[in-house]
């Protein structure tokens, strides 16, 4: 799975997971929405770098904070940009979704930006895309949230610089999160210090150990002297699946109040990747507190992900100048 | 025809520069705008000879990175600093610098990257060399020396322990 991410000469040309992805790669990737981040501070907030691309932004699955964040980064490079929510059907799924992907390339798509509740969508995806066409992942069933991680990076960055120097705990249900996951390659790959999940026995995979990370039950241990808390959002299923007893219960436990961030270093930022369950996993308090981030996660969405489409497309021009 | 490539051959032609900034800006409070790398360079020599308070704010610099015509035949630039223009805009007069014109499309993408700032009142454009070769109706209106090359021959500003041209030829670069 390494690399059909990448041309051959190491160029992102689609972004489907971070696994097998190098340091210097994710670097570049935060490197380029740094320079991309004043842009949108201008009187006019666009840059004609990719002009005349379409981008198709195919979600299968709700949101508003990514696919808006998507749009807004195509828009502020000029690019053409759509937005298409379909709904899947259970039984014509592999069917379909082959079917919408033909008829949309045939409409000269340039990237697709994928959201699905299946994992490995994007990365079928891009199995099927004409050569040309890029495939950025927007989040795939349990699998994946690449372009979320990276956000996550660089907003860490924007705060800490020093990757190796900290302690990052990811807080909730870390068994069903995509983002979960992604941080946790992420966090990895730039070698960061200390890696902590926490959460209840029912929310944390069994392998947990094998991921590099110090796993903790109680937010009094895993928060002790932290520098970055990742909340993340409780989805309610979890509790029909009777996974949880009750969301106060869970608040009790894990939900990140005042008192309990007391445990992380002093200047600790809180983050969450939204949209946020305030009372169930953070409390209102903390979401709006001096030491959330929260917020900027979101404005720093735009920058990686103009970051992320413009170097795929640009791989693309690469990769069609050295096969010419 | 010589062609200047050292730091002390360079100096005239910046002091010649100056002298034509004062007569045709001297009045106007102009703002003083580099494009990078080279014209930033220049930017900066000529800011030292007119002196800090010549031009109303500090130095801006252009990256036209965003704003190339090339992008689907070649891809992102490798390294790209950010604009950054610590002022408006809008009705000032700008000096433009650059180290070379040449086809023109580089002033042309910095136009097009200063106007999505706002609205100068005016852009007067300053280079250090201009060559035959232009591939769009733009002219320098200062200009520190023009020179006719070759279409193979290329001439660059490098700056390592001051300013030099460097004249390269495209049999040259096949070489390397």
């Amino acid at each position: 799975m390494t690399n059909n991410q990448l041309t051959d000469s190491g160029q992102l040309r689609h972004f489907l997971t971070i696994e097998g992805l190098k340091k210097p790669l994710l670097t570049e990737i935060m490197d380029r929405a740094e320079q991309f981040s004043s842009i949108s501070n201008r009187q006019v907030k666009k840059v004609p770098l990719l002009r005349g691309k379409t981008i198709m932004n195919l979600f299968f699955e709700n949101s508003t904070r990514t696919r808006t964040t998507f749009e807004l980064a195509a828009k502020r490079l000029s690019a053409d940009v759509m937005s298409l929510n379909i709904s899947t059907s259970a039984t014509t799924k592999g069917e379909s979704l082959l079917d919408t992907l033909h008829n949309l390339e045939a409409m000269h798509t340039d990237l697709f930006v994928v959201r699905h509740n299946q994992s490995g969508a994007a990365e079928f995806i891009a199995q099927h895309v004409a050569p040309h066409v890029s495939v950025i992942n927007a989040g795939d069933g349990c699998h994946a949230h690449p372009t979320q991680a990276m956000l996550d990076m660089f907003t860490i960055r924007r705060h800490k610089q020093h990757f190796p120097d900290l302690s990052v705990a990811i807080v909730g249900d870390i068994l069903h999160s995509r983002v979960a996951r992604s941080q946790i390659q992420a966090l990895a790959t730039l070698g960061v210090g200390e890696i902590r999940v926490i959460g209840p026995k029912t929310l944390l995979p069994t392998n947990c150990q094998s991921l590099g990370v110090h796993v903790y039950h109680d937010m009094e241990n895993g928060l002790a002297d932290v520098d970055v808390v990742i909340m993340l959002r409780l989805q309610h299923e979890r509790m029909q699946g009777a996974l949880l007893p009750s969301a106060r219960e869970y608040f009790n436990s894990y939900g990140l109040t005042e008192d309990k961030l007391q445990r992380a270093k002093p200047d600790a930022i809180v983050m969450h990747p939204g949209p946020i369950n305030r009372g169930i996993e953070i409390a209102s308090s903390v979401a709006d507190g001096p030491q959330s981030v929260i917020l900027e996660q979101v404005t720093h969405g735009i920058a990686i992900r103009m970051a992320v489409m413009s170097m795929a497309l640009g791989a693309q021009s690469e990769q069609h100048e050295t096969h010419s | 025809m010589t062609i200047p490539s050292t730091s002390a051959e360079i100096e005239p032609l910046l002091h010649t520069m100056a002298d034509e900034i004062r007569q045709q800006l001297g009045d106007k409070q102009p703002l003083l705008v580099g494009i990078h790398s080279g014209g930033v360079w220049i930017a900066k020599e000529l800011a030292r000879i007119l002196g800090v308070d010549f031009f109303a704010a500090p130095l801006g610099t252009l990256n036209i990175a965003y704003y190339r015509d090339d992008f689907t035949r070649i891809g992102m630039h490798p390294q790209v600093t950010p604009s950054d223009l610590p002022f408006s805009v809008d009705n000032r007069h700008l000096l433009l610098v650059d180290d070379v014109l040449h086809s023109g499309r580089t002033v042309r993408a910095a136009l097009n990257e200063l106007f999505d700032y706002g609205r100068p009142a005016s852009v007067t454009l300053a280079v250090l060399i201009e060559r035959n070769g232009r591939e769009l109706p733009l002219q320098a209106d200062i200009i520190g020396q023009s020179i006719t090359l070759s279409a193979s021959q290329h001439i660059k500003l490098t700056n390592n322990n001051g300013l030099q041209l460097e004249l390269q030829s495209n049999e040259d670069i096949y070489d390397q």
